[in-house]
């Protein structure tokens, strides 16, 4: 009975609602096939008797007494099993909602899945949430099998309503079935051979649909993804451990290591007890590598090649099902799990709550458990992550909440940008120069300090608008002062620019420099651009701490639209511009800006006051000085 | 990479994540084929290095050829084994039948050593395929403060993401090969030339699938002189590997009792 053991046997989940027969469709089926060692059939039917009961298939897996009295699966399990064309690990994960854990647990694992409906009972809650996490978690081959035909008197119109049911849902969720398959588990109807008490049904039997499906193929043609695992130092030598998540590596291959974004050579492949040295390893291995040089590093760390390097961002959004007591909810921080890095994250936003039945979805400000959503994360410091549909392995994470995991997720990057670009300083040989003139003597000749205002806010918040008039009123008062916008900067210093995410953020890099060197110069600089990322602000900031001055011109989406003096945002409502900032791309609101100048209820002339009056407290000489500095 | 490489990559990976978190760990070696293995991956994850102590109950009724194996390759492997005395069996709750009884001295015994190195996590070479209750196991499979196995409510895992973050008082079971099966560890044991008791190996038409206790393990009726032979003859059985094993068959659950009280 037994196949060629070179290939890993294929993992295989069964899913669905509580009482469906999963157990029972397991249990008969590794019967029907020889499976079970010599007096396991035989216990099952003793116990069957010892409870008065006909005989209970499902009792092969669940092993617990628990399980066996309460008749429910409790937790996940795992079970060997072979068809003449190949070995199998099914998998029998609970189908209580208070178990959706330990169906994770064992769905995730999984190569394909079988989802078991009551032919009785229809789709029912878990069938549906079941049939979401098995499409978030990335499982594609999916076999359906209307269990208990049985019960419906084997009848063929029974099974072609709930056929259509079932692939009107399976498609909304963008999955299809390979297959969907009338059976009667208890009676062993179509599990093995064609059912002959459903002679209407011409299609394959179960086990002939799983032969069907194909085994995973290990990523070894994908960009090199190697998280560090450790760093061992034994018998002198320096040692890099860790699996290799995709793609493949080599001795003499020139590496990057994320975030720190050094570079260095790999010099060996190590391993014990193998015959010759390795000159390369690819995707599955856990190996250990040396380095030609001693860099710092450490766990959590991601190695690639240069080119095909990971995303580098400390923000991203993600689709999460949620297994916490307690909800996640905005603005809670949580342990990040990703590969093996581990940092802290805040639920920056929850942009939609999914509803599992009719697969709406919905605004909220938590999760609740089993839920399943779509949010945005920020971690303080860098991640080198993966998009889930670029990379599977690196592209998806737990989160932990105190001891416990809590949920699990997938990443997609929609909106933001790669930020890798802007950790580094690619021109060498570059030293400051000195001036002579010190801004003390530009401030004092110019009767004010230098200085960056930074206008950020929704499009039609009013930035440009105020920005000019700001500009004219301050220049006629004896101020230098010069609002950098779109309009100068697009047309010249950013004209190779476009609009996609790395774009704009380039954009505002280039115009943080600029206002840095105008404010430098002793000019008052009114910068008036969505910079719709924190980031990028933050990064301005740091460009010139003490001269930058945040502000927030802050409308809501239903003003902005209103006013929209453009006409952007109903192109952007029509679908002719994409990622539109506060429509279709994300706008992150200042956290702690220097001012907030509310715009929806004032005049153009009643918020220039309000900032006038800032710049007079801040950046003007006479009243400073008049106020005894 | 074939299957073997597959299922060795992933217990590495398990071995270096566990090294990893847990600076108070330990590995249960009990001299059978699949404790052999375990050491085998660990010396595999660590270049040829066992680095954490090895951990061996003795009950005092192990085959003499156990004892002469431990002494051989704990020296030759250069590890650190630390041994320690079962409990009498009056000291084990006398409402467990008899054989789940002696069985039960191992767990006391681990659970003073446990508490005696002060020991965050022990390796333990159980598979999923040799018994049901087992089959439900985590990776990371935390217990009670007193060893106990809370199986109603076990920790999510998934993406390889094993539970690591713990209460004080926790304590830890890793399982290297899990995911193994009896087959997979014969023919591992064969391409790496692991050495193992020769007790596995037909005497007189009879030889050890599964070794325990003396007098708590029954040897099997077979012809298997050699490992290739015991490959042939487990790829045409069906019967359970451990049929031989006393304290499994005598209740319903007597052997999820002793698994949830903290026993391997």
């Amino acid at each position: 009975m037994h196949v060629s053991s070179e290939i890993p046997p294929l993992k295989l989940v069964v899913v669905g609602h509580v009482d469906h027969g999963k157990s029972t469709l397991i249990g008969r089926l590794l019967h029907e096939t020889n499976s079970l060692p010599d007096g396991k059939a035989e216990a099952v039917i003793a116990m069957s008797e010892r409870r008065g009961m006909p005989v209970e298939w499902a009792f092969v897996l669940d092993a617990l007494q628990a399980e066996r009295d309460q008749g429910i699966t409790i937790d996940t399990t795992q079970i060997f099993f072979n068809t003449e064309k190949r070995n199998y690990v099914i998998i029998d994960a609970p189908g209580h909602k208070e178990f959706l854990k330990n169906m994770v647990s064992g769905a995730a694992l999984s190569d394909a899945a079988v989802l078991v409906i009551d032919a009785k009972d229809g789709m029912q809650e878990q069938s549906r949430r079941h049939g979401y996490i098995l499409h978030l978690l990335g499982v594609r081959q999916v076999a359906v099998v209307i269990n208990k035909m049985d019960l419906a008197d084997y009848r063929e119109e029974r099974f072609q309503e709930l056929t259509t049911e079932i692939r009107t849902y399976l498609s909304e969720l963008g999955l299809e079935a390979s297959a969907i398959i009338p059976v009667s588990a208890r009676e062993g109807q179509g599990l093995i051979t064609a059912p002959d008490k459903m002679p209407w049904y011409q299609g394959p039997s179960l086990v002939q649909v799983l032969d069907n499906f194909t085994p995973p193929i290990l990523p070894t043609e994908r960009p090199l993804r190697f998280p560090v695992q450790d760093v061992y130092k034994f018998d002198e030598r320096r040692i890099i451990a860790g699996r290799i998540e995709s793609g493949r590596i080599h001795t003499g291959d020139k590496i990057l290591i994320s975030p720190s974004n050094k570079t260095v050579t790999v010099k060996s492949i190590e391993s014990w007890n193998t015959k010759a040295p390795a000159l390369s390893a690819s995707a599955g291995q856990s190996v250990g590598i040396t380095l030609s040089e001693q860099l710092f590093i450490e766990r959590g760390q991601m190695i690639s090649h240069e080119s095909n390097a990971p995303f580098e961002t400390n923000v991203f959004r993600a689709r999460i099902f949620w297994l916490g007591h307690n909800p996640l909810e905005v603005g809670k921080r949580y342990k990040l799990k990703l590969a093996t890095n581990e940092q802290m994250v805040e639920v920056q936003s929850i942009e939609m709550v999914i509803d599992v039945e009719n697969l709406t979805h919905d605004t909220g400000d938590r999760l609740e458990r089993n839920a399943i959503g779509e949010v945005t994360l920020r971690a303080r410091a860098m991640l080198a992550l993966d998009e889930f549909s670029d990379n599977p392995k690196t592209g998806r994470f737990v989160l932990v909440d105190g001891y416990d995991t809590v949920g699990g997720g997938t990443i997609f990057m929609e909106g933001y940008p790669d930020q890798r670009s802007r950790t580094d300083v690619r021109s060498t040989n570059i030293t400051a120069v000195e001036h002579r003139v010190t801004p003390e003597l530009r401030a004092h000749a110019n009767g004010h300090e230098g200085g960056v205002l930074w206008l950020t806010g929704l499009s039609g918040a009013g930035k440009s608008t105020i920005a000019i008039e700001l500009e004219h009123q301050l220049f006629a008062k004896g101020y230098q002062v010069y609002v950098l916008d779109g309009d100068n900067v697009r047309f010249g210093l950013s004209s190779d620019l476009g609009f996609a995410p790395e774009d704009r953020v380039e954009n505002i890099r280039r115009v943080g420099e600029v206002a840095k060197l105008f404010a430098s110069a002793g000019v008052l600089v009114v910068t008036a651009f969505i910079s719709p990322y924190r980031a990028d602000r933050d990064r301005a900031r740091s460009i010139a701490p003490d001269m930058f001055h945040e502000v927030y011109i802050a409308a809501d989406v239903a003003t902005c639209e209103g006013r929209d003096p453009k006409g952007l945002y109903k192109k952007a409502r029509a679908g002719e511009i994409k990622e539109f900032t506060g429509v279709s791309a994300p706008y992150e609101e200042p956290v702690t800006p220097e001012v907030t100048v509310e715009t929806a209820d004032r005049t153009v002339n009643e918020s220039v006051a309000e900032l006038m009056a800032y710049v007079e407290e801040n950046f003007s000489m006479v009243k400073r000085n008049a106020g005894g500095r | 990479m074939d299957h073997l490489d597959a299922l060795e990559a992933q217990s590495v990976y398990i071995l270096r994540e566990a090294f990893n978190k847990f600076d108070r760990m330990g590995m249960l070696w009990s001299l059978g084929k699949d404790s052999n293995v375990m050491v085998w991956l660990a010396r595999k994850a660590f270049l040829g290095h066992v680095p954490f102590p090895l951990m061996f109950c003795d009950t005092g009724k192990k085959f003499p050829e156990m004892y002469d194996f431990q002494k051989k390759y704990s020296a030759e492997w250069g590890v650190n084994l630390i041994v320690r005395d079962c409990p009498p069996i009056e000291e084990i709750d006398p409402t467990l039948p008899p054989a789940t009884r002696s069985a039960a001295r191992k767990t006391e015994a681990l659970k003073r050593l446990i508490a005696e190195q002060n020991m965050q996590a022990v390796v333990a070479g159980i598979r999923r395929d040799e018994e049901a209750t087992r089959a439900k196991e985590r990776v990371f499979s935390p217990r009670g403060t007193n060893a106990e196995w809370d199986f109603r409510d076990q920790p999510p895992e998934f993406w390889d993401q094993f539970k690591t973050d713990f209460a004080p008082g926790t304590h830890i079971r890793i399982h290297p090969i899990l995911h193994w099966t009896e087959l997979d560890i014969w023919r591992y044991i064969q391409r790496e030339g692991i050495p193992i008791v020769d007790l596995y190996f037909s005497k007189n038409g009879k030889r050890y699938r599964s070794l325990g206790d003396q007098d708590i393990t029954n040897p099997i009726e077979s012809e298997a002189g050699t490992i290739e032979e015991i490959i042939t003859e487990l790829e045409g059985t069906s019967i359970a590997e451990r049929s031989g094993r006393a304290m499994d068959h005598e209740a319903e659950d007597a052997f999820e009792r002793l698994r949830t009280a903290g026993y391997m």
